[in-house]
Parts: C-alpha cells; sequence; structure tokens
C-alpha cells in the first residue's frame, strides 16, 4: 500500500514530465498544427497539476476556457491560413544554441534567486478552502465577488472591448457583392411598399348552374 | 510530498522553454503568440501555487484576470494575424518590415 503522499509526488512527476515534454513539443515541432495539439496537451497536463494543489475551480476552468475555446481558435486560425512550412523554419538551427543557452542562464538564475532549498521546507498543509468549511469554488467566489468586484467588471469590460476589437479588425467592405443592408431594412416605412384602398363591398353573384352534367363526356 | 519548490521549478522551466522559443522561432508568429503562452502558464502555476501554500484566494482570483485577460489577448493577436495574411499573404516576421523599425 502506497502512502497518499507519496502517491501524490509520484502523479506530480508524472504530469510535470508530460507538461515539459509537450512543452518542448510545442517549440520544437514542424508542423504548426502539431505543436497547438501539444500546447492543448501541456494546458491538460497543467490543469491537472492544479487538481493536485486542490485548485479544482481554475482546473476546470483552464480545460474549458483555453482547451474548449481559446486552443480551438487557434486551431481554427492555424488551418485557415495556408503557411509555407519551408520559409517558417529558417534560421533554427542558426539560433537554437542561442535559446539554449539564455533559457539556461536564465533557469538557473530564477532557480538561485528563489532559493529552492528554503521553499523545500514548506510542505503543503492542510486546504484552505477545507478549513474555512467551504468548496473550493466558494471559497474563490467568496473573495471574487466582495474583495475583487470591481476588477471583475473590469474584467468583463475588457472581453467586451476584445470581442469586438477582433470583429472590427477583421470585418472587410467588398465592392460588387450583394448583401443585406440591415439598418435600411429598419428603417423602411410600410406606407412607402403598400397602399391600402377603399373601395364598396362586392355584391355576391348570382348563383351558378351546378357543374356535374359537364364534366360526363 | 509536494512541497512549494516542487511548483515553482515546473514554473521556471516552463518559462525558460518558452523563452527559449522567443529565439528559435523568431520567423512564425503562431508559434510565438504560443510560447506567449506558456510563459502565462507558467506565470499561473506560480500563482495557483503561492495561493494554496499561503492560504490566501487573492492568488486564484488573480489566475482568474489572467485567464481573461490572456483570452481577450489572443482573440485580438489572431484577428490581427488574420489581417496579416490577408494584406501581406505572410506571416514571416522578417517580410513585415513596412515601418522600417
Amino acid at each position: 500500500m502506497i502512502d497518499p503522499s507519496v502517491f501524490q509526488l509520484i502523479c506530480f512527476y508524472a504530469f510535470s514530465a508530460v507538461t515539459i515534454g509537450a512543452a518542448l513539443g510545442v517549440i520544437s515541432l514542424r508542423n504548426t498544427v502539431h505543436a497547438v495539439l501539444a500546447l492543448v496537451l501541456t494546458f491538460f497536463s497543467t490543469a491537472c497539476i492544479w487538481l493536485l494543489a486542490e485548485a479544482e475551480f481554475l482546473a476546470i476552468a483552464l480545460i474549458v476556457v483555453y482547451v474548449g475555446a481559446v486552443m480551438v481558435l487557434f486551431l481554427f486560425v492555424v488551418m485557415m491560413l495556408d503557411i509555407k512550412q519551408e520559409h517558417i523554419r529558417e534560421g533554427f538551427i542558426k539560433y537554437l544554441p542561442v535559446g539554449i543557452i539564455v533559457a539556461l542562464i536564465m533557469l538557473g538564475e530564477m532557480l538561485a534567486m528563489i532559493g529552492v532549498r528554503a521553499m523545500h521546507a514548506q510542505v503543503m498543509g492542510a486546504n484552505p478552502a477545507t478549513v474555512a468549511g467551504m468548496s473550493n469554488t466558494e471559497w474563490l467566489g467568496t473573495a471574487l465577488y466582495t474583495q475583487f468586484l470591481l476588477p471583475f467588471e473590469i474584467a468583463a469590460l475588457i472581453l467586451t472591448v476584445g470581442v469586438v476589437a477582433a470583429v472590427v479588425l477583421t470585418l472587410r467592405q467588398r465592392t460588387g457583392v450583394r448583401h443585406q443592408a440591415a439598418s435600411q431594412q429598419v428603417l423602411v416605412n410600410p406606407r412607402d411598399r403598400i397602399r391600402v384602398v377603399k373601395m364598396a363591398a362586392e355584391v355576391p353573384a348570382a348563383p351558378q348552374p351546378a357543374p356535374g352534367k359537364e364534366s360526363t363526356p | 510530498m509536494i512541497t512549494l519548490s516542487h511548483f515553482i521549478v515546473l514554473g521556471a522551466v516552463l518559462f525558460s522553454i518558452a523563452l527559449a522559443s522567443l529565439f528559435i522561432n523568431r520567423k512564425n508568429v503562431i508559434v510565438l503568440l504560443m510560447s506567449i503562452e506558456l510563459m502565462l502558464l507558467a506565470v499561473n502555476i506560480n500563482f495557483v501555487a503561492f495561493s494554496r501554500f499561503m492560504g490566501d484566494a487573492a492568488g486564484q482570483v488573480f489566475v482568474f484576470f489572467i485567464l481573461t485577460v490572456a483570452a481577450a489577448e489572443t482573440a485580438i493577436g489572431l484577428a490581427i494575424l488574420v489581417l496579416l495574411f490577408r494584406n501581406r499573404s505572410t506571416i514571416n516576421i522578417a517580410e513585415i518590415d513596412s515601418m522600417k523599425g
């Protein structure tokens, strides 16, 4: 029987390995569609790591919002654009040593600065949401809707501006194409199209003879 | 036992990978946008870890806002990319030099 904390550690290492491997795939795969799919895997395994940290709401939000919406948008754009692969890979080998050296130096600096050994002493304690007697979503929502209400509204505004900007940027007015002018359709006055005429009521005509005899040969 | 340093090291490694991508994929705008996403993800891992270990909900609320802003940024960035491809028929950064910067 494995100790639960050891099992958590094994899961953490497994998900971290998948995350880092997929991230390496994102930056090195030749086909852009494969790179986007590797990014999806990166986000997914990161959501699993967040589940290990008991941030359930954000893990699900990452999968639903990021994998479900943003990555699909990426895939959509990548497949829509007809990209020539050979020109895009120019300079990959040339700049590879520089990239690796800069990344390693920066990684070393970050690890030295944050003091890994000091943080190693901090063991994951009790879940603060459980201590407060709430679920993670309730704990997060309480802070979001009381302390951070104004930033929350501003975030909604940012999303609206983003939607409008994306539509306005890609909108194009093509000439020589027939399309509906919605504003003109709304502004139409019924009197310009239909004329209602007053006239006297019709007098019913005299009854016709029964048509039965005419139809027989 | 999972400690705080596990999460921090994972975030630092992801950030460094994204940084290396900025150097080696300097022609492809789409991969550059994706490496920005990776950097934001690394930052988010740090925020979640600190929120969990310090017992403060503000960190997770910040991740929520970063996700919002990153989604808006991606939508606008991809719109600019589509516009660029429509006008220039290329997404190679070396050929996009009309501003002579």
